[in-house]
């Protein structure tokens, strides 16, 4: 018979009762907060546009033609493929990659770095790295600009230095907006890795190094395939809010060129706004985005446990 | 609000018997002061609900709030909007004994001809600016946005924008605003799309900050922002271009449904005096559109030269186009900043 914490059917039952009521509150978190919204997002994405802002409630694909077939200017001409929208996502993925990049490069070396102190100076470097997210990320970013202009203290102090000539011409490019996300999302780097590094143990290496590793050899084969979760979700933690970032493009970059964020916001203000179409490019934006967690998550499961 | 409110209720009490008046305003855009003479002078206690948008109003009072409120302020474009969307009572000149003292060039506007439900409230305009530190040559034509002289390419901030820039643009190349004819629409395309690349940002709550720190030495910028950049020391000239400018009013509108029309009235005649008028331009710091306000004015704004345009220069309002017709301009807005 069974013994003493061995369950039965019976008492499996009885335990799922007792627990489903008690899992009530994250279904409700999960459907409030998580269902309805994007529900209520891909219903509008197929109304038709009320013009000057809000929906008619009638069905229509017409968000979605207009993300993908390009009629003219005049909507007369045979439909081609639509290169704006598609030219703007592409923009704004080579962005984010750009930044997933550079905060990878830099991220890594810090949370190994961290990793490595002594385990009672750690919790003071991992302090530092957060202190600067303790302010809004409006207010960051404005000071970046600050930081960054022709006129700013950067380039006041390489003038006076005599380093350089004439400003360096960086606010309103792309390399601003670069150390705007790489500035903005680099946390969400290093503390993943460091979470995997600090659970790495390290006499895998010296058994390496006794095997004749090289230092090459043993980053590649050991510790990458170790910490490569924390990479990964670090990675995806700096992509995706990156790809729909819009104050860094709009504060740093000088708003030229439309990017994901900026484009749905446009579409949601004031009296020019186009909520259907605003909805569907966020529909397009978030299956693009499941589609990298996709990805993820079978590259996680094929990975050797 | 809930200052104002109890101030106005003890001052108004002992002439309730005179009524109420509800008025659905801007957030900070009345003085005190000049709320308090209208009710010791009338006896009418006045109720002030603010909004911060002109979508935001027209949402509200679509959504129930008609038949609550007199009177609103909405800006030029939304009057027309409302007038059409049937939510704005009308007058007649003899309900106002100082209909006569509005701006002749403020009577017959485009959103509301004749002047048949709104009143002018304060006007500003919208060009550009330039630093006069950097560029000394003539800076009477949008062209030094659209088509800038060698000093200035790469060094100006245009508003972010669509109304605005496509406005000014429009202005710019004697093109009529919400126009269908395909050779105007291709040459307003091709004009910013030859003028972006002297475009260093698009901004426009950065348009006055981008001057005074000498980012931008040219921008398209709103009158009062450069009025301000110039009180901040920059050295800008705020420029009235000989092809015309975009100009904004705020109007005092006479809703439907108004539950104390009468009162309504007198408090639209009231604000047609010259001295109140006066006292929300000294306050605001925009212009009034009523004529001897100039006694009354503050010396700085009196004096402004962003105030004062010169004779003969014309304004445009930005005209509120069909559906039809604004899918053609947020398709050259869109391919602008794609």
């Amino acid at each position: 018979m069974a013994g003493p914490g061995r369950t039965t059917p019976a008492g499996d039952a009885t335990y799922r009762e007792l627990v489903r009521p008690l899992l009530l509150p994250s279904w409700l978190v999960i459907g409030i907060l998580m269902v309805l919204p994007v529900a209520l997002m891909a219903v509008y994405s197929f109304l038709t546009r009320e013009f000057r802002g809000g929906v008619i409630w009638e069905f229509t694909l017409a968000a979605y033609d207009q993300f993908f077939f390009d009629r003219g200017l005049f909507g007369d001409e045979p439909p081609r493929i639509e290169w704006t929208y598609i030219t703007i996502f592409w923009r704004s993925i080579w962005q984010a990659g750009l930044a997933t990049l550079m905060c990878l490069v830099i991220g890594f070396p810090t949370a190994w770095f961290i990793a490595t102190r002594p385990a009672r100076t750690r919790g003071i470097w991992l302090f530092l790295i957060t202190i600067p997210y303790w302010v809004n990320l409006l207010i960051r970013t404005v000071s970046l600009r600050f930081l960054l202009r022709d006129t700013g203290p950067m380039n006041g102090a390489l003038q006076s230095l005599g380093l350089i000539d004439a400003p360096l011409p960086i606010i309103n490019t792309n390399l601003a907006v670069q150390i705007g996300l790489f500035y903005s999302y680099l946390p969400f780097m290093v503390l993943p890795i460091y979470a995997a590094v600090e659970r790495y143990n390290f006499a895998l290496s010296e058994a390496a190094a006794d095997l004749y590793a090289s230092r090459w050899a043993t980053l590649r084969e050991i510790v990458l395939p170790v910490v490569k979760p924390g990479i990964v979700a670090g990675c995806i933690l700096v992509f995706i809010p990156s790809l729909g970032a819009f104050l860094a493009p709009d504060l740093l970059g000088g708003a030229k060129t439309f990017m994901i964020g900026s484009l749905i916001d446009e579409q949601f203000r004031g009296s020019q706004g186009n909520w259907p179409f605003g909805a569907a490019a966020a529909m397009i934006l978030m299956t693009l985005v499941l589609f990298v967690l996709l990805i993820y998550a079978r590259a996680q499961g094929r990975a050797p446990r | 609000m809930k200052r104002l409110l109890a101030l106005t209720a003890f001052l108004a009490t002992p002439a309730l018997a005179e009524g109420e008046l509800k008025v659905y305003h801007w957030f900070e855009y009345i003085p005190d002061d000049l709320v308090q003479k209208f009710e010791a002078e009338t006896g009418i206690k006045v109720t002030i609900d603010t909004y911060d948008s002109n979508e935001a109003m027209l949402a509200a009072l679509k959504a129930g709030k008609l038949g609550q409120y007199d009177v609103a302020v909405p800006g030029d474009y939304m009057v027309k909007i409302m007038a059409n969307e049937g939510i704005l009572d009308s007058f007649t000149p003899e309900e106002l004994p100082n209909f006569g003292n509005i701006e002749p060039q403020w009577l017959d506007v485009p959103f509301d001809p004749g002047r048949k439900h709104s009143i002018p409230y304060q006007w500003g305009s919208t060009a550009f600016s330039v630093n006069r530190d950097v560029y000394k040559g003539d800076i009477s034509s949008l062209s030094i946005i659209f088509d800038p002289p060698e000093e200035l390419r790469g060094r100006i901030n245009v508003l972010d924008s669509q109304g605005e820039v496509l406005t000014l643009g429009s202005i710019y190349l004697g093109i009529p605003q919400c126009t269908q004819d395909r050779d105007q629409l291709k040459a307003l395309n091709d004009m910013l799309l030859a003028a972006k690349p002297h475009w260093a940002s698009f901004g426009s709550d950065i348009a006055k900050d981008v001057l005074v720190s000498g980012d931008a030495a040219a921008g398209m910028i709103y009158n009062g922002f450069s009025a301000k950049a110039r009180a901040e020391g920059a050295n800008v000239e705020y420029a009235f271009p000989k092809e015309g400018y975009v100009v904004w009013m705020d109007n005092v509108v006479l809703l439907k449904d108004a539950p104390n029309r009468e009162n309504a009235l007198k408090f639209m005649n009231f604000l047609l005096d010259p001295e109140n008028a006066a006292a929300v331009t000294n306050y605001a710091a925009y212009s009034a559109g009523v004529k001897g306000v100039e006694p009354f004015l503050a010396p700085e704004i009196s004096g402004s030269p962003e105030n004062n345009p010169p004779e003969g220069q014309k304004g445009f309002f930005i005209e509120a186009c069909d559906e039809a017709t604004q899918r053609l301009y947020d398709a050259i807005w869109t391919n602008l900043k794609k």
